[in-house]
């Protein structure tokens, strides 16, 4: 196959080795210091699934959002809680082939389901050239889209106060 | 747009080879003479006391917390900066509001202290 | 870079111009991988101690080479040949990744500076959030650090390094979404066309809070707490010796350059100049000229600031980001929204007058409120500086 397709395919199996190896981790991993940063390394895998959906804008804001926040919100979560990080605990318990069953059951019947669903397919010219992209997402947002767009900050200002009156509650 | 981030993917590579090789170099000319204390804690040349844990301080958590709400109001009015231009006055008293109710979050973190490190 | 691709196809015979790009492409990011650490940490090193030394009063270093200018080899020569001292506690896997990551993050923001007109090597059209989104890289790499060294000393300074670094982190994506307002696009190479009156003018604002919360971003004095050897020794990077330190050292040094790069980008016009406008070679060697002036002028401002004002306190440091530019910059923000919309504004002079406007609107208020919560604080040198009598 041509030269670029080939690379995109490439770049697909590594992302998606970075996901799915990055989601492996953070369940199977001993240390919970490490289980986070496999969670973020399943985080950059997106990225590149982004990217190659020629969805540039979201593949930084995942970038920026994503690893640049949250994964440090968890991290610290993590680094701060007193012991929580030296434990090397064992992942498995007494009822893991009933959980090992479940899941193998689970997989079985998602990937029925999605492959017999029309998934719909855009039509290739419906993508506008990249730089307007980013400009209709904010027409979009700021016209139809109007009303969501000022629910998020609401939505921000709720997770806020709520973090806010919790992390006081237990501090003081 | 898909071809824009060719490049970045080679910069990635290159460097990530930029850091082994000095390490690779370092490691075959450095001297390697490994003795425990060399290799024990630093902890202002005294013996070391106990495992490293620090402090629970939930202000750190906080100002990390309050900085994704604000980092994904950023995110927000980024496609807003883009239009711009081709945006009515409406929208501008729209994303006007936007902002006035983060200023609020902050306002509200700035007077229950949650912005104090103390 | 183009020009350079079709040169390439006409010498190389059967040479497609896709692979011709992508010829360029390598080179280029060989160059900027391997070879633009070198030059920088070289070359500014020495700039650095030159210049605080003559501050100090002092001559600085003058020994290695002709005046000295080969003292960053001598450096580096020195960095590669120290032991590389692990502690025995230390998470071998997160350990190594650290300074490999941090210097990674420093090299890949390069990938959207517009150095010349043409020389770019990417005009993402995310170009500007692409810059931010990979220096929130680096705090993963400090928070990595600073655990996985098992000192107590490195994690509290990897905790104080992360806490600032995203304090800050808020204003200056509030600087830049003013810029992006300004320009219209966030592609660096619109952005750097944008420029007819560079927007140190029209948003002086956005650069003042840009600077310093870039100088806070890359960790210098007087944002340097945690780092500074008074206070908790040497912060995250405390159980790192040569190569590893090197490559922190490294990444500290490229996201100076790059901190500075952009601020001359953003604000100053980047490559353009007179002369630096038709297509021709000399425009590219005039622009990439142009481009490295206003950087160094940029980072001689930093290098000023650092060897004359003092250190910060952790809590100002903090208290500074959040109360202080925060608010302005938000104020900023919709003060420039609001300019740009009255009705009326044909010619771009009256834009850039009506955002000038703004700013200087924002600026007074701000003046008025340092000088009230000035006066009303409680310590009695404020006081007289804000003119209260007694």
């Amino acid at each position: 196959m041509p030269i670029d397709q080939l690379v995109q395919v490439l770049v697909f199996v590594v992302m998606t080795f970075m996901t799915l190896g990055g989601g492996l981790g953070v369940v199977v991993s001993r240390n919970l210091f490490h289980s986070a940063l496999f969670l973020v390394l399943s985080l950059g895998g997106v990225i590149g699934y982004y990217v190659l959906l020629d969805a540039g804008f979201l593949a930084a804001v995942q970038l920026m959002v994503y690893i640049g926040a949250i994964s440090i919100l968890i991290l610290f979560a993590i680094m701060l809680s007193p012991g929580l990080m030296m434990q090397h605990q064992s992942q498995r318990n007494e009822q893991w082939w009933v959980a090992a069953l479940v899941g193998v059951l689970l997989f079985v019947v998602l990937a029925v389901v999605l492959g017999q669903v029309q998934w719909p397919v855009a039509d290739a010219q419906a993508l506008a050239a990249p730089n307007a992209q980013v400009s209709q997402l904010g027409v979009a947002l700021l016209g139809p889209y109007a009303i969501p767009f000022e629910v998020i900050s609401v939505l921000l200002l709720t997770a806020l106060v709520g973090a806010i009156i919790l992390a006081r509650d237990t501090a003081d | 747009m898909r071809s824009e981030f060719v490049f970045v993917g080679i910069l990635v590579v290159f460097s990530m080879l930029l850091p082994a090789a000095g390490l690779g170099f370092a490691w075959l000319i450095r001297p390697k003479k490994p003795n425990p204390i060399k290799k024990s804690t630093y902890e202002c040349g005294i013996a070391t006391s106990s495992d490293a844990w620090v402090q629970f301080r939930a202000q750190y958590y906080i100002y990390a917390l309050v900085f994704v709400v604000f980092d994904v109001e950023a995110v927000f009015l980024l496609p807003w900066a883009v239009a711009y231009n081709q945006l009515t006055a409406y929208a501008m008293l729209e994303s006007v509001v936007f902002v006035a109710i983060l200023a609020v979050a902050l306002i509200y973190a700035w007077r229950k202290g949650a912005l104090r490190w103390s | 870079m183009d020009a350079i691709a079709a040169w390439l196809t006409t010498v190389i015979p059967g040479l497609g111009l896709p692979l011709a790009h992508l010829i360029v492409q390598v080179v280029y990011s060989a160059a900027l991988a391997f070879g633009a650490p070198v030059g920088i940490v070289v070359a500014y090193t020495y700039m650095e101690r030159k210049v605080i030394a003559r501050v100090q009063d002092r001559i600085g270093p003058n020994r290695a080479g002709p005046l000295g200018v080969l003292q960053g080899f001598a450096d580096a020569v020195k960095m590669l040949t120290k032991e590389d001292i692990t502690p025995a506690k230390a998470d071998r896997l997160v350990y190594n990744l650290a300074p490999a990551l941090a210097s990674v993050a420093a090299i890949l923001v390069f990938a959207v500076l517009p150095v010349a007109p043409g020389v770019i090597g990417t005009d993402l059209h995310v170009g500007i959030i692409y810059v931010v989104a990979v220096g929130s890289l680096g705090e993963l790499a400090s928070l990595m650090a600073g655990w996985s060294s098992d000192n107590k000393f490195a994690l509290v300074g990897a905790f104080r390094t992360v806490a600032q670094l995203v304090t800050y982190e808020v204003p200056m994506v509030i600087a830049v979404i003013m810029v992006v307002l300004a320009a219209g696009s966030m592609q660096l190479g619109q952005i750097v066309a944008a420029q007819d009156v560079p927007f140190l003018v029209t948003l002086p604002v956005a650069f003042f809070i840009f600077l310093a919360a870039s100088m806070a971003e890359i960790g210098r004095s007087p944002f340097d707490l945690v780092e500074a050897e008074s206070e908790i020794v040497a912060g995250f990077h405390t159980e790192y010796s040569g190569m590893k330190f090197a490559l922190f050292f490294i990444g500290e040094y490229m996201h100076l350059f790059a901190g500075a790069g952009f601020i001359a980008t953003l604000f100053l016009g980047g490559w353009r100049g007179p002369g630096a406008g038709d297509g021709s070679i000399l425009a590219v060697i005039l622009g990439w000229a142009y481009f490295a002036v206003k950087t160094t002028v940029i980072i001689f401002v930093m290098m000023w600031a650092r060897a004359t004002l003092p250190r910060l306190r952790i809590d100002h440091l903090l208290d500074f980001g959040w109360k202080f530019m925060t608010p302005v910059g938000l104020a900023a923000l919709v003060a420039v929204a609001v300019a740009l919309k009255i009705p009326g504004l044909g010619s771009p002079l009256l834009r850039w007058v009506a955002m000038l406007a703004a700013n200087g609107a924002v600026i007074a208020v701000s003046l008025v409120a340092i000088a009230w919560a000035a006066r009303r604080s409680g310590s009695a040198s404020l006081r007289g500086v804000a003119g209260v009598k007694g």
